[in-house]
């Protein structure tokens, strides 16, 4: 894992210091509120339903034990004993005070974590796919990238300022596991004709109010030029963006508005300009440096054991289902990538306590070489667990309630905080979310529809992802009453695609029967080897609205 | 049919928490404390000192909801304010999850 330089010690504490100031000035009364609100923002702190929320940032979703055991720490001493991960593979704290917040940052501090730019007008936290560096579909690991991406956007004086928020995510696996289509610029490592490694450039891709799938403009570009070219992206973005109305203020109008292809060429324009600049050239002993801290663990030279884990799996049916779900190969022969569910049924998806932090804690450093990963999908990844040691880890994280065998299945549900706690949602999304997976409860007839996301939004802002569910769900308010409208068809991998809209709204009691005519109408329609996605995109949407509203759209026949 | 009436709901400064503005001045947590007012004048007059106490760096972003007399107490008309005023429906097994009943 990266670890701090003198550089980076000194610029999280001066901003704590700083911020420390700030905040006693604004319990004097010297800022007000509208004064004081930007800088805090800039510190993660948002103001909610509820409480302060401070979203602390992990790095490309990269976490070590001693770091989950600091937040589990934060948790019980400055929050209500449990934490949040988000879609952006951060950690949220939904009860925090604001005269209590510099000491949470100093803390942070303490394990090399902080929370600059991960709210505001800048460039946020980078993403990356939770399985970088080990695994088997990979060209490179991302995960030295993040890094450079991360330290050149942190205080960029130029970019302090954006129209709107700027998020980025990196992928160097052929399969999108990071729903890089989706950001305001999105990077694949790939390989050129020649087998040299560089980025696939994709720029506008979003959710939200507007949703759009990102256009590549440039398929190929080499290492060594990736700052000065998203220095010149992020420049054309800062000078053309929509800054007279936020809604419009996101890159995706503006590309979208000039045409990929006009957009690429007001870029290039710019990259002429620039691309010489040694204040932008990567230099390859820089990339070395970083690349170090990403090196690969001392892996113990060790078997792969299909014979023992075969034997395992027949005597025991539910580590079976487990290993089924949730382990994935891992590039070192004896190893295996191991997924811990944080959706289990009833849980809210994405939560986790304080106690169970301080376990898993402890289990990655029995099983897991002292690290982990968070993902988007707000799961937790163990990335260096022997396959020898599979079946007790199983165990343990059975007695934790983390071993739900179920990732990528219908009941790993997105969902954001939604009226629960956010300020901006319109309906609640983490009971929906309950009320789902409590009503697929049969582990053989989730393992029978297989490969299925929902997604949960709790208002257009789509934190959620509900655009790129499978199956995504959106609340809405309509007269004080919460109300859920479906797509079908969405996708943020690869194949990326926004889903479309099944018909009217239906009430939260109404969503599970929904989902259920939907799959239902799924199993008699699939084909052999089919995955819903495969079916919808077969079939359409026709069927699925007769399956659920029958002949009169109106009124769900589901759940009449 | 029930009684409704105005009452000022804001986050507290300094930890952020929902409170309400009661007859003397002071900001209170539950919600049956607050001050309630029963025409639009008295709404208009309480949203005035809750302005003042925004001023002075006690609340932030205060504001006027409707609340209704129910058989048992006050209920917020509104549900994202019912939610407010209660706590999150959720992680009610945790200290301040609060449980509001599914309308």
């Amino acid at each position: 894992m990266y670890r701090y330089d003198e550089f980076d010690h000194t610029l999280v504490a001066e901003r704590i210091a700083t911020f420390r100031r700030q905040v006693q000035r604004r319990l004097s009364g010297d800022l007000t509120e509208d004064q004081f609100k930007p800088l805090r923002l800039m510190n993660g702190l948002y103001l909610q339903l509820h409480a302060y929320m401070l979203r602390v940032n992990i790095p490309y979703g990269c976490l070590s034990a001693r770091q989950l055991r600091k937040l589990a720490g934060i948790a019980r001493r400055y929050d209500r004993g449990f934490g949040h991960f988000t879609t952006r593979q951060n950690i949220q704290y939904n009860w925090i005070r604001l005269d209590e917040t510099p000491d949470v940052l100093a803390a942070l501090a303490d394990v090399e974590m902080n929370a600059m730019q991960s709210s505001g007008n800048c460039v946020r936290n980078i993403t990356a796919d939770q399985f970088a560096g080990r695994a088997r579909d990979e060209v490179e690991d991302p995960r030295p990238w993040c890094e450079l991406i991360r330290q050149w956007s942190i205080l960029h004086p130029e970019f302090s300022y954006l129209p709107r928020k700027f998020k980025i995510a990196v992928s160097g696996a052929t399969v999108d596991r990071a729903a890089v289509k989706f950001h305001d610029v999105g990077l694949y490592l790939r390989r050129d004709a020649d087998g040299v490694v560089g980025f696939e450039v994709i720029v506008g891709g979003g959710q939200g109010r507007l949703p759009y799938v990102g256009h590549t403009i440039r398929e190929w570009l080499a290492k060594e030029d990736l700052l000065s070219y998203l220095e010149a992206i992020l420049r054309i973005y800062n000078l053309g963006g929509r800054r007279d109305n936020p809604q419009k203020a996101r890159i995706k109008v503006q590309v979208n508005a000039l045409g990929p292809d006009e957009f690429r060429r007001l870029v290039d324009e710019e990259w002429e300009q620039i691309r010489q600049s040694p204040l932008l050239a990567v230099p390859r002993a820089e990339i070395e440096r970083i690349a170090a801290y990403f090196a690969d663990p001392l892996w113990a030279t060790l078997p792969d054991e299909p014979a023992a884990i075969a034997h395992q799996r027949r005597v025991e049916p539910g580590f079976d289902d487990w290993y089924r779900a949730n382990v994935v190969d891992h590039r070192t022969p004896g190893y295996a990538i191991v997924n811990l569910s944080l959706k289990s049924p009833g849980i809210a998806p994405g939560d986790l306590t304080a106690d169970q932090m301080d376990k898993v804690a402890d289990l990655a450093e029995r099983f897991s070489l002292g690290e982990l990963r968070v993902s988007h999908r707000q799961n937790l990844v163990f990335p260096d667990v022997r396959q020898r040691d599979l079946h007790g880890l199983w165990r343990e994280l059975g007695q934790l309630s983390l071993a739900t065998p179920n990732i990528g299945q219908l009941t790993d549900i997105i969902a954001c905080p939604g009226l629960d706690f956010c300020a901006l949602a319109n309906a609640r999304a983490i009971p929906v979310a309950q009320d789902i997976g409590r009503h697929f409860s049969d582990s053989a007839v989730l393992q029978d529809i297989g490969e299925l996301t929902i997604n949960i939004s709790g208002c257009m802002n789509a934190c959620g992802h509900h655009h790129v569910g499978h199956i995504g769900i959106l609340g809405v308010e309509k007269n004080g009453q919460e109300f859920y409208q479906l797509t079908l068809g969405g996708s943020s991998g690869e194949d990326a695609s926004l889903g479309d809209r099944l018909g009217r709204s239906i009430s939260a009691a109404e969503v599970p029967p929904a989902i259920e005519a939907i799959v239902e109408r799924y199993r008699s329609l699939r084909l052999a080897g089919e995955r819903f996605l495969d079916t919808y995109r077969r079939v359409g949407i026709e069927p699925f609205k007769e399956a659920v509203y029958g002949t009169r759209p109106e009124r769900p026949r589901a759940v009449a | 049919m029930d009684a409704t009436g105005q009452m000022v709901l804001a986050n507290r400064l300094a930890d952020g928490r929902v409170v309400f503005l009661a007859a003397d001045g002071s900001w209170v947590e539950d919600l049956a404390g607050g001050a309630m007012a029963a025409d639009a004048d008295a709404g208009e007059r309480l949203l005035v000192a809750a302005r003042l106490a925004e001023s002075s760096n006690t609340v932030v972003e205060p504001y006027l909801i409707a609340v209704r007399q129910v058989a048992g107490g006050r209920q917020p008309v509104a549900w994202r304010e019912a939610i407010r005023a209660a706590g999150p429906t959720v992680r009610t097994d945790l200290p301040g999850g609060s449980h509001v009943p599914l309308r």
